[in-house]
This record gives structure tokens, sequence and C-alpha cells, in this order.
């Protein structure tokens, strides 16, 4: 099973707790919005990816399991 | 409006909408098909959505047929576009082929309402429809007409079904999509209404039918809306595939005095001519050159417009429909839309073409809806052919046709709110 990040770009609104947790995987653009990688996230980064989205003030931050793997 | 090739549009009279008795001398009866069967022949003559996005119809259809519970069907006739005008004329002009597409699509999805949406300013549409609606019997289906105080986004089918349950015009974060939970929470199909009266077609007729003109990727008819510069603008239907020097001279035009089309719509793309002349209007053909036949507009830049200030222009209007619900499009179009006006203005920053292309990187992609990314196709593939005025605009200012009148349309807020 794998994971990726994803974000709500409605509820996200640039508070960059993420960019802080996993700087790994996210990034800020100009403007303090994330720019997500859509590579899997690793086992060993999978703590840190739940900590950033759990820590997302507006929820916008999204750790799913990976289902194109499957098809 | 000229008729080429004309299936949908066949039979129709000037100034008023075909009756009811009219409709089935034309077209004859539907055929009466079942579900299933109607799944079928519409995969099987490949239908593609003609709101914009080309999706194929029969994977619209089958994924909320399969779906359970009861379904909503949702005729989208907004014309979000503003440079499109064949879904008015098709609502105003022949109702009943839209309404025989409504009833197939809802025996084919098990859809007991539908909700037919055009804008809240066309009042001949509405009432050739409501008119239409009133002709025909009802027993199995409960149709509405919603009109839609129209704005960029009423194309966008998350918007218009949170419109329809009550709320603003904007877009909706997915999944889920209107297939798993639309209009009051139920499966929802959104369908373009020139789809739905393909459908129609394709009901009667079958799909090797369907299939006799366009080509194998680009079958059957298609409206288009011939638009900008043209001596004779207006809607056509045309089969599939047809090639940009056969639309432009569908609207007047020897393409002798035009610069650039906008095919598409405003999410589409910017082609330069005479290069993409021989260009046929079909997705293979199209794709390469960051095109797509969209909602079938095809909009002439004549030589005597200035592209930069057109394009500018068409950007600042597209940066405000954003819903400005996402970081990325609220910014980043504003910023892209005032940095080309700058340097159409002749008060370029330095490297502001550099800059223009980032911001279009950082907003691809990044939406809840694909607003951005339609604004950041037009922009990248005006950019790829402007390369030379814009590097002129930013070195001297402004140009002699910057002063001309406005081609491409770009409505005021205050005309979309009427």
């Amino acid at each position: 099973m794998t994971h990726r990040l994803r974000v709500n770009p409605i509820a996200c609104s640039a508070h960059g707790m993420c960019a802080e947790l996993l700087p790994e995987r996210i990034s800020l653009d100009d403007w303090g919005y994330p720019i997500i990688s859509d590579q899997e996230i690793p086992d060993e980064l999978l703590a840190h990816a739940r900590r950033a989205a759990a820590a997302c003030p507006t929820l916008a931050l999204l750790l799913e399991r990976d289902e194109t793997t499957d098809r | 409006m000229s008729v080429a090739t004309p299936r949908l549009l066949d039979g129709i009279r000037p100034g008023r909408p075909l009756t009811l008795g009219e409709h089935l001398a034309v077209h004859g009866p539907p055929a009466g098909i079942d579900a299933a069967a109607i799944i079928d022949a519409t995969d099987r003559a490949g239908i593609l959505g003609r709101g914009g996005a080309g999706f194929p119809m029969a994977r619209k259809l089958a994924a909320v047929a399969g779906r359970r519970g009861p379904k909503v069907l949702v005729a989208n006739g907004v014309e979000a576009e503003p440079m499109s005008a064949k879904d008015g004329v098709l609502l105003s002009r022949s109702p009943h082929l839209v309404l025989d597409g409504v009833v197939a699509a809802a025996t084919a999805v098990g859809a007991r309402d539908a909700i037919v949406c055009v804008p809240a300013d066309t009042p001949d549409v509405h009432s050739a429809l409501e008119g239409a609606i009133r002709e025909r019997d009802w027993h199995k289906l409960r149709i509405r007409v919603a009109p839609v105080r129209a704005g960029y986004l009423g194309g966008e089918e998350t918007a218009l079904v949170r419109y329809l349950d009550g709320g603003p015009l904007k877009p909706t974060f997915t999944p889920p999509r209107p297939f798993e939970r639309g209009v009051r929470r139920r499966p929802t199909l959104v369908q373009n209404v020139e789809t739905l009266a393909h459908l129609a077609l394709v009901e009667r007729h079958g799909p090797g039918w369907f299939r006799e003109l366009g080509t194998p990727t680009s079958p059957g008819t298609m409206l288009l809306t011939l638009s900008g510069a043209l001596p004779q603008p207006g809607v056509v239907e045309v089969p599939g595939g047809t090639r940009l020097v056969r639309a432009l001279a569908l609207g007047g035009s020897s393409a002798a005095d035009v610069k650039a089309v906008v095919v598409g719509g405003y999410f589409g793309a910017w082609l330069p001519i005479p290069a993409a002349l021989g260009l046929a209007l079909d997705e293979p053909e199209l794709a390469p050159h960051g095109a797509a036949v969209g909602a079938g507009v095809v909009a002439a830049v004549p030589d005597w417009a200035c592209a930069v200030a057109e394009l500018a222009r068409v950007m600042s209007w597209l940066a405000a429909q954003s819903a400005r619900q996402c970081g990325p499009c609220t910014n980043g179009l504003p910023a892209i839309a005032g940095a080309l006006e700058r340097l159409a203005a002749g008060r370029a920053e330095p490297g502001a073409r550099e800059r223009i292309a980032h911001w279009a990187g950082l907003v691809r992609g990044r939406g809840a809806c694909r607003h951005p990314d339609g604004a950041v196709r037009l922009l990248s593939t005006a950019m790829r052919s402007l390369e030379a005025e814009l590097r002129d605009h930013e070195r001297h200012g402004p140009c002699d046709a910057c002063h001309h009148p406005p081609v491409l349309a770009t409505p005021s807020v205050e005309a979309i709110a009427a």
C-alpha cells in the first residue's frame, strides 16, 4: 500500500505549517501556498506526513492511500 | 447562421423554435430503445461532450447509471463561454431535439428529475424551452428550467451543482464528483445541451449513421461558433475534423487578414495563422499544439488588432472570473494579467515575460477546478506565437494597433449579472 499527499486548495489558507513539517515533499509558492510533490510517501516519511496533515489548521492537507496502484 | 451539414440544425426556422409537430416532421419520432441500448449506442457512436472537456458521453452515462438510488440529470445550456453562441441557437431553434436527448439520457441513467440550465439573461431561450416543455407529456420525468445568473464558472459541473442546491456558482473540491454525489446529494449526470441533442439523433438512427460524418476520433457533426473579426460570424454545424481554413471560410473569411485564431474557448488555445489553417478540429491533430475542440469556438484575431492588448484584456477577464477560492488561482491569475497589462502598456518590469511564465507554472493544476489550467493554456499557447510582439511592447510600449476597439469578447461583470 502506498500513500500520497494532496491538498484541498479551497480549504487551504496558506498557514505553511506543512512545508515546515515535511520539507522533503512540500515547498511553498510565491504566495505561501503549498506545492506538493506527487511522489509516493515512503515508509520512513509516513509519520512526518501524518503529523503535517494533522497540524494543518484548516485540515486541507490530505494523506491518501493511493488507489491508482490497484488499477 | 448558416448550416453546412445540418443534423442538429436541420429544418430550423429563423426567429422562432420548431414546434413539436415540425420537429417530428424533420427528425421523426424517437426509437424508444431501453437504457442498455442507449448506452451501447452512445458508446459505439463515440459521442464526445460538447461543453468543453470532450469527455466520452457513454462513460458518463454508465458511471451515473451504475450508482444506486434516484438520479438527477442536469442539461447544461448556460453557455458560460463568452465567445460561444451555439447552445443558445440550439435551445431557441430546436428545443425539442435537446428535450429528446434529455429523455434519452434520463432513461439511460434512471433519472426521474431533469433540470435544464439556461442563462438568466436570455428570455428567448427560456421561453422557447418552456414552450417546448409545455407541448409534451412528462409523465415519467419531472423537468424544470433553471435560469442561472451566469459567470464563467457556470460551465463547471461542480459549481453548477452547488448553485442548483442553493449555493454560490463556485466549484467544490473533488471527489465526490457529481456522478457520485450531485444535486440534492444524488448521483447526477451533467451534460451539455448539444451533447444531448446528438444523443437524441443517435437514439433514432444508431451509431453507424452518426459515424457517416466526421473522423474516427471526432465522429458526427459539431456546432461551431465563429466569432471575432469575421464577415459572417455565427453558428454553423460541420463534420468533426473540419479544417480551420474551412471554418474561417464559413465565417466569410479567406484568412488573408487573420493573424491568429482562438480555438475551443478562453480555456482553449491561441493558434497562429496561416500556420494553423490546415489543422483539423480533431483531437489527435490539435493536441500537439496544446489545443482541443473545446466548446467549438473559433474566434479570428485580425491583422489590424494588437494581439498583446487582446491577450492582456482576455487574461484580465479570466482573472476576474476566478471563484477566488484557491490561493494559486486567486493570486496567480491577477499577477499574470497585471504583468501582461503593464507589458502591453510599455511599463513592463525587467524580466516580465519570464515572471509571467513562472506564475503560469505555479497556477497550472493547483485549483479545485480547471479554470486556472484553462486560462494558462490560452496564455502559454499565445505567448509561444507572440514572442516578437511581446518583446516589441516590452521595449517600445503600445503599438499603433493597441488603440483599436477590442475584438475578443470580454463581457462586463454588469452584463453578466444583468
